[in-house]
C-alpha cells in the first residue's frame, strides 16, 4: 500500500501575493501518496466546495487540537468545519488506490476500456458487458435530448432494441437539427477505391490528425464501426453519389492520402439526417418513441446520484414540464456559437451540456475547437452568422494571396481583378509550405496558413481578412477531360470552359449557388473568397468508453462530447462519430448499466429533487424576464464572441487568456444586471430562450479560456503563441498529453482540473507533419 | 436603405394578427432578409415593443425552417432560394415590403410569422422510411449497384427541406409536391420497392387527413420550390398510386 496522508488546503487560481483577506477561496482536501513504483509523491485535490474568506482561514490549523481549518470569525464555522470532516471522512482512498498503480489514469476519472489488443478490444466489450432482456427493456424509459445524427440514430436504435424512447429537441422538427448542413461527406474505412485504406489507417488518420490529443480505444473503435455505417444508410434509402457503373463514389479530404469520403454532393448531413430521421419516423408510428418539439431542455434532474430525468420549457406556451427516466442521453451538438459568429445553426447551444456540468458532469477540452479555413468572410456588422463553404473544395480549388503587396492593393481598391494576376506572381502558400498534402492540409494548419498571409498584409478583401479559392485550373483540367471523352477539340478554350464549370457544378452545384446568393460574385469566373471561422468544437462532456459521463445514467454522444478528435476534427469525421455513437456504440453500451434498473420500476418524476430542479429553471427565467436592463441579448452575446475571437481564437496567449477570463466574468455580471428580455414567460418568447443560452456560455466562455490558458503547448487547433517553431509550426510538449476533465464548484475560473493521460500502445506519437 | 415593412402580427394561435407597418432605414443591400428583421428586432425590444418571431435556424438554406411569404412569393421575390438566403440587394431604396407566414389551414400560425409545420411530419410518420433495422447487420452497400441516373434523381427529390413553401403557394394548399418528392425517392431506389404500395397509400392518406388539398396541376409549386424538386415526383407519385390502388 501506498502511503497516504489528507490534509487541507487553500485553492489559490492566482498568485498568493495577488489576494486581500477578504477574498474568498474554496478549500480543497489534499491526498497525499507515494507511489509504490515510482516512489515519486502525487499530490491529489478535491475540492470540497466549502469557501471561506482568507482572513477566516486558519493556517496553522494542523497543529491545533481541533483540527478545524475554519476560524471562529467566520459566522458558519461550525457547519463548515463539520462539512470539511465529513468530506474527509467520505473521501474514497479504496477508489483512489484502485487506480494509483494505473498511472495513466486520474484518480476520478474512470475510462472503462476493455483489455485485450486493440482490434479485440470492442468485440470483448460487447461479449462481456451485462444486456437487458427484451421483455424488461419495454419496462425502461430513455430520454434523449437532440435528434441530428447522433440522437437521431440512438433514438431510432434504442426503439428498436424495445425501449420506450422520449426524444427532445428545441427546433419543430427533428429534420431540422443542424446536422442537416453538413457538407462534405462522411468517412469510412470501406476501401471500395483499392488504394490501400483499412481500419488501421483510418485509426491512425484520424489519431495524427487529432494531434495526438484522443483516446486510442475510442478512435479505433470508431474506425471499425465505420464500414457499417455506409451499409446502414444505404439500406435506408440514403442517396449517396454514384458513378457510372452504379457503385458508390469517393473523394477525398484534408489531412489523408486516401479516398474514403462517400457524399451526396453538398448535402451529405441532409441526406444522413434524414435518413435517421426516417428511421425515427418508423419508431414514432410504432409509438415506441415519443416526439417532444420546440422543447428546450433546461436542467438534468440527479436522484441519489443517477441522472433520473430532465427539465423543459415547451417553447410555444412556455410551461415548465418534468420528465423522468432511468437513463439520460445528451446529443445536443456543439457550443460553437460562444464565438457569436461560427458556422453553427442559429440556435446551436452549449445549455444542455452546461448544466450537466454543472450537475457533476466534468467538461473535457473546452478550449479544443475547431476553425474551419474556407468559410465566407465576414460582411458587416449586421452579420449574425457564416457559412462554411465544404472542404471538399479543396479537392479542386486552389488557395492563394498575391505575392506582391502592391498587387494586394490593388485588388483592395478595385483597380486590378484576381484573374488579371500571373500564375507566377500568386503565392500558392499551401502548396508551397505543404508540399506532401497540398491545399488538402489538415484544417487547422490550413487556417493558421491564412491567418498568417493575411496578417502579414495580404488579405484580398477590404477588411484585409480573405485569401482567394480558385477553381480555374480544375475547370479547364477536367475541360480537357471531358474533350477527349466526347472527342472534342481540346484546344478550344471556350468549350473546354464550359465542360469543365459543367462538372464543377456537378460536384459543388449547391455550395457554388450558396456563394453567389451570399457575396454576389459568379465563383465559376471569379475566385472565392474566404476566411477562417468557428466550425467546430472536439472538447465536450467527459465520456468513459461506454459513452457514459462522471454522472450514472447520463450519456453523451455526438459532437457534444470529447471523445474522438482529439485537438483537432478530420474533415467528414464528425458525421461517422454522430452516427456510429447513436447506431452502434450507445445502444450496446446502455445496457451495461440498464441491466441493474430492471426491478426499479418507473421513475416518479415530482420527488423534491425534480421540483426543485424545476424551481431553480422557474426562477432564472423569473429573474431574466423582470430584468429591467436596457440592453438586448445580442448586445452580450456579441461582446463575448468578439472577446472570444480575438482573444481565445486561433492564436492564444497567456495574457491575451488571463484578461479575457477577467472580462468574460466581468460581462456576466453585467449581463445578470443590464440584460433586457422582452415578454413573459408564459408565451412563444425566443429573446428569452436566446437569454438563457447566453447565459450559459457566458460561463463556459471563461472555462475555455482557463482550459486554453492552462495548456502550456500548441497542440491542433489549440495554438499558443509562446510555443512555436521559428517556423511557426506548433510545438507539442509531452507533458501535456493528458484529457483536461473539469470539474464545476462554482465560479467556471475555480473550476478543478482532472488529467486523463493518454497512452499510445499502438500508435508511435511523432511530431506531426504535412510538409 | 429605407424600407417600409408591413408585417403580420399575431399574439398566438387563438388571437386575431394584423398587419403592422414599421419604418426601417439604414439597411445595407449586403443584408440578408432575416438580418433585415434582426435590426428591426434589436429597435422593438429597445423600444419596449414585443419583436416579431419567425421561424429560422441554420441560415443558409439547408434546415427548411425559415418561412416568410414576401411580397405575395413563398420565400420572397429570388428564385431556387429560402428566405434566409434572399438578400436585401433585391430590393430598392424606398420599397414596402409585405411580409406573411406561410399561409396553409393545415399550417396554424403559432405567433406571427411562425407556423405549426407538425401535419408535415405526421405524413412521414406514416409511411416515410424503409422498414430496416439499424443494428447493422444488411449487406455490404456495394452488393446492389444503382445505376446513376436513378440515384442522381432519387438525390434530386430528396433534397427537399419541408419548408412547406410549395403549399403556400397553391391556391388549394395542396402537399403533393412535398409528398411526391419523398414518394419518388424510394421508388426511383430498389431498397424501397418492397414497401412501396403500403407506402404511397398510407401517405397520401395521412395527407388528406392533415386537411391538404387536392392538386389541379397548376405548377406554381414547382416554381416556388426552393431545391427546385420538379412537378415530375407529383407524376411520379400518382403513377405509384395509380399501382397501389389496382394492387388493393
Ligand atoms: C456548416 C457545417 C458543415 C459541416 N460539414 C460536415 C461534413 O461534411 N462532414 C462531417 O463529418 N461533419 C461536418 N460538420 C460537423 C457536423 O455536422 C456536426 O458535428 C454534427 O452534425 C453534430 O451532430 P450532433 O448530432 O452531435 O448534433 P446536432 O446535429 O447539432 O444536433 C443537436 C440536437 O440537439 C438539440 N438540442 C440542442 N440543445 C438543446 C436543448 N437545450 N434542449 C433540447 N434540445 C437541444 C437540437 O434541437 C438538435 O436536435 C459540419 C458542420 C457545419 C456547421
Ligand atoms: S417540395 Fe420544395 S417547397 Fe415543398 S417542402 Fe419540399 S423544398 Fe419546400
Ligand atoms: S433558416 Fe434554415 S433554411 Fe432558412
Amino acid at each position: 500500500m501506498p502511503k497516504k496522508k489528507l490534509t487541507y488546503s487553500l485553492n489559490y487560481r492566482r498568485p498568493k501575493s495577488e489576494y486581500s483577506p477578504d477574498d474568498e477561496l474554496t478549500i480543497c482536501i489534499r491526498y497525499y501518496h507515494k507511489c509504490n513504483q515510482t516512489k515519486k509523491t502525487k499530490i491529489i485535490k478535491k475540492s470540497t466546495g466549502v469557501r471561506c474568506m482568507l482572513k477566516d482561514w486558519n493556517s496553522d490549523w494542523h497543529k491545533n487540537s481541533d483540527r478545524s481549518p475554519v476560524k471562529s470569525s467566520d459566522p458558519f464555522h461550525k457547519k463548515k468545519n463539520n462539512i470539511l470532516k465529513k468530506k474527509v471522512k467520505d473521501f474514497d482512498i479504496q477508489h483512489l488506490y484502485s487506480n494509483v498503480e494505473n498511472e495513466s489514469s486520474s484518480n476520478y476519472l474512470k475510462s472503462n476500456l476493455p483489455k485485450g489488443s486493440i482490434d479485440l478490444k470492442w468485440t470483448n466489450h460487447k461479449n462481456t458487458i451485462n444486456l437487458v432482456s427484451p421483455a424488461n427493456k419495454r419496462n425502461i424509459d430513455i430520454i434523449v435530448v437532440g435528434t441530428g445524427l447522433a440522437g437521431g440514430s440512438a433514438c431510432a436504435t434504442l426503439a428498436e432494441l424495445g425501449y420506450n424512447v422520449k426524444a427532445f429537441c428545441f427546433q419543430d422538427s427533428p429534420r431540422r437539427a443542424h446536422s442537416i448542413a453538413a457538407q462534405g461527406g462522411i468517412n469510412a474505412a470501406k476501401n471500395y477505391q483499392g488504394d490501400g485504406d483499412s481500419v488501421y489507417r483510418l485509426f491512425y488518420d484520424t489519431v495524427k490528425g487529432g494531434d495526438y490529443r484522443s483516446r486510442e480505444e475510442n478512435v479505433y473503435r470508431l474506425a471499425e464501426v465505420s464500414a457499417n455505417i455506409i451499409d446502414q444508410c444505404v439500406a435506408q434509402g440514403v442517396p449517396f453519389a454514384r458513378d457510372y457503373g452504379g457503385l458508390l463514389d469517393n473523394r477525398s479530404f484534408g489531412g489523408v492520402l486516401v479516398s474514403r469520403t462517400f457524399y451526396a454532393k453538398g448535402q451529405t448531413g441532409q441526406q444522413l439526417l434524414l435518413g435517421a430521421y426516417s428511421a425515427m419516423n418508423r419508431q414514432i408510428a410504432r409509438g415506441k418513441i415519443k416526439m417532444y418539439n420546440r422543447h428546450e431542455m433546461l436542467d438534468v434532474v440527479i436522484v441519489d446520484g443517477k441522472a433520473r430525468g430532465i427539465i423543459t420549457r415547451n417553447l410555444i406556451n412556455g410551461e415548465l414540464e418534468r420528465h423522468s427516466a432511468h437513463a439520460v442521453v445528451l446529443a445536443t451538438g456543439g457550443y460553437g456559437n460562444v464565438f457569436y459568429l461560427s458556422t453553427n445553426a442559429m440556435g446551436s447551444n452549449v445549455t444542455a451540456a452546461w448544466k450537466a456540468h454543472r450537475r457533476g458532469a466534468f467538461f473535457a477540452n473546452p478550449c479544443f475547437t475547431q476553425i474551419h479555413p474556407t468559410c465566407i468572410p465576414v460582411s458587416g456588422d449586421h452579420q449574425s452568422k457564416l457559412t462554411l463553404m465544404s472542404e471538399s473544395l479543396r479537392n479542386d480549388g486552389r488557395i492563394w494571396v498575391p505575392k506582391k503587396l502592391e498587387d494586394v492593393n490593388a485588388i483592395r481598391n478595385g483597380s486590378k481583378k484576381p484573374t488579371e494576376i500571373s500564375e507566377e506572381d500568386r503565392d500558392y502558400f499551401l502548396e508551397r509550405r505543404y508540399p506532401a498534402f497540398g491545399n488538402l492540409v489538415p484544417r487547422d494548419v490550413a487556417s493558421r496558413a491564412a491567418k498568417e498571409r493575411c496578417d502579414a498584409g495580404f488579405g484580398v478583401n477590404k477588411t484585409g481578412e480573405a485569401v482567394y479559392l480558385d477553381f480555374a485550373s480544375s475547370i479547364l483540367r477536367y475541360g480537357k477531360e471531358q474533350a477527349r471523352i466526347k472527342g472534342e477539340d481540346e484546344n478550344n478554350n471556350e468549350l473546354i470552359k464550359k465542360f469543365g464549370k459543367e462538372i464543377i457544378r456537378k460536384k459543388y452545384g449547391n455550395l457554388f449557388q450558396m456563394y453567389e446568393k451570399i457575396v454576389d460574385q459568379n465563383p465559376y469566373e471569379t475566385p472565392m473568397m474566404i476566411y477562417p471561422a468557428v466550425h467546430y468544437t472536439m472538447g465536450g462532456i467527459w465520456v468513459d468508453y461506454n459513452l457514459m459521463t462522471t454522472i450514472p445514467g447520463l450519456y453523451a454522444i455526438g459532437e457534444a462530447n470529447f471523445s474522438d478528435h482529439g485537438a483537432n476534427r478530420l474533415g467528414a469525421s464528425a458525421l461517422m462519430q454522430g452516427l456510429a455513437d447513436g447506431y452502434f456504440v450507445l445502444p450496446y453500451t446502455i445496457g451495461d448499466y440498464l441491466s441493474d434498473e430492471i426491478s426499479t420500476g418507473p421513475i416518479a418524476n415530482d420527488t423534491k429533487e425534480f421540483m426543485l430542479a424545476e424551481k431553480e429553471a422557474r426562477d432564472k427565467l423569473d429573474m431574466l424576464v423582470n430584468n429591467k436592463g436596457t440592453k438586448s441579448v445580442d448586445y452580450f452575446h456579441k461582446r463575448l464572441g468578439k472577446i472570444m475571437w480575438n482573444k481565445c481564437g486561433m492564436a492564444r496567449n497567456k495574457k491575451d487568456l488571463q484578461s479575457a477570463i477577467a472580462e468574460i466574468s466581468k460581462l456576466r455580471k453585467e449581463f445578470w444586471s443590464e440584460v433586457k428580455v422582452p415578454g413573459s414567460q408564459f408565451e412563444f418568447n425566443e429573446e428569452l430562450a436566446k437569454a438563457g443560452r447566453v447565459a450559459d456560455f457566458l460561463e463556459l466562455g471563461e472555462l475555455f479560456a482557463k482550459d486554453a490558458l492552462n495548456r502550456e503547448e500548441s497542440c491542433g487547433g489549440h495554438f499558443r503563441e509562446e510555443y512555436q517553431t521559428k517556423e511557426g509550426e506548433a510545438t507539442r510538449k509531452k507533458e501535456f498529453q493528458f484529457v483536461s476533465a473539469w470539474e464545476y464548484v462554482g465560479e467556471p475560473k475555480n473550476a478543478i482540473l482532472h488529467k486523463e493521460k493518454l497512452d499510445y500502445k499502438n500508435i508511435e506519437v511523432k511530431e506531426r507533419s504535412y510538409k | 436603405m429605407k424600407l417600409t415593412l408591413k408585417i403580420w402580427r399575431q399574439k398566438n394561435s387563438e388571437s386575431k394578427g394584423q398587419m403592422v407597418s414599421y419604418e426601417i432605414d439604414n439597411i445595407s443591400p449586403d443584408m440578408s432578409f432575416l438580418e433585415m428583421l434582426d435590426v428591426l428586432n434589436a429597435r422593438l425590444i429597445l423600444e419596449d415593443d414585443d419583436p416579431i418571431s419567425f421561424d429560422h435556424d441554420c441560415r443558409e438554406g439547408i434546415c427548411g425552417s425559415c418561412s416568410l411569404f414576401i411580397n405575395g412569393q413563398a420565400h420572397g421575390p429570388d428564385r431556387r432560394i429560402t428566405t434566409c438566403q434572399l438578400h436585401m440587394r433585391k430590393f430598392k431604396d424606398g420599397d414596402t415590403i409585405y411580409v406573411e407566414p406561410f399561409r396553409a389551414k393545415a399550417f396554424p400560425v403559432i405567433k406571427d410569422l411562425v407556423i405549426d409545420r407538425s401535419a408535415f411530419d405526421r405524413i412521414q410518420h406514416s409511411g416515410g422510411y424503409i422498414s430496416v433495422n439499424t443494428s447493422g447487420n444488411t449487406q455490404d452497400a456495394n452488393s446492389i449497384p444503382i445505376n446513376k441516373e436513378d440515384a442522381d434523381n432519387a438525390f434530386d427529390a430528396a433534397t427537399c427541406i419541408g419548408c412547406g413553401a410549395c403549399v403556400a403557394t397553391c391556391k388549394n394548399s395542396s402537399a403533393m409536391l412535398f409528398v411526391g418528392a419523398k414518394i419518388s425517392q424510394y421508388s426511383l431506389l430498389p431498397q424501397g420497392k418492397t414497401e412501396a404500395s403500403r407506402r404511397v397509400l398510407n401517405m397520401v392518406n395521412q395527407m388528406d387527413l392533415e386537411g391538404f388539398g387536392n392538386c389541379s396541376n397548376t405548377g406554381a409549386c414547382e416554381v416556388e420550390c426552393p431545391k427546385g424538386i420538379s412537378l415530375d415526383n407529383i407524376a411520379r407519385m400518382n403513377r405509384e398510386l395509380l399501382k397501389a390502388s389496382l394492387k388493393k
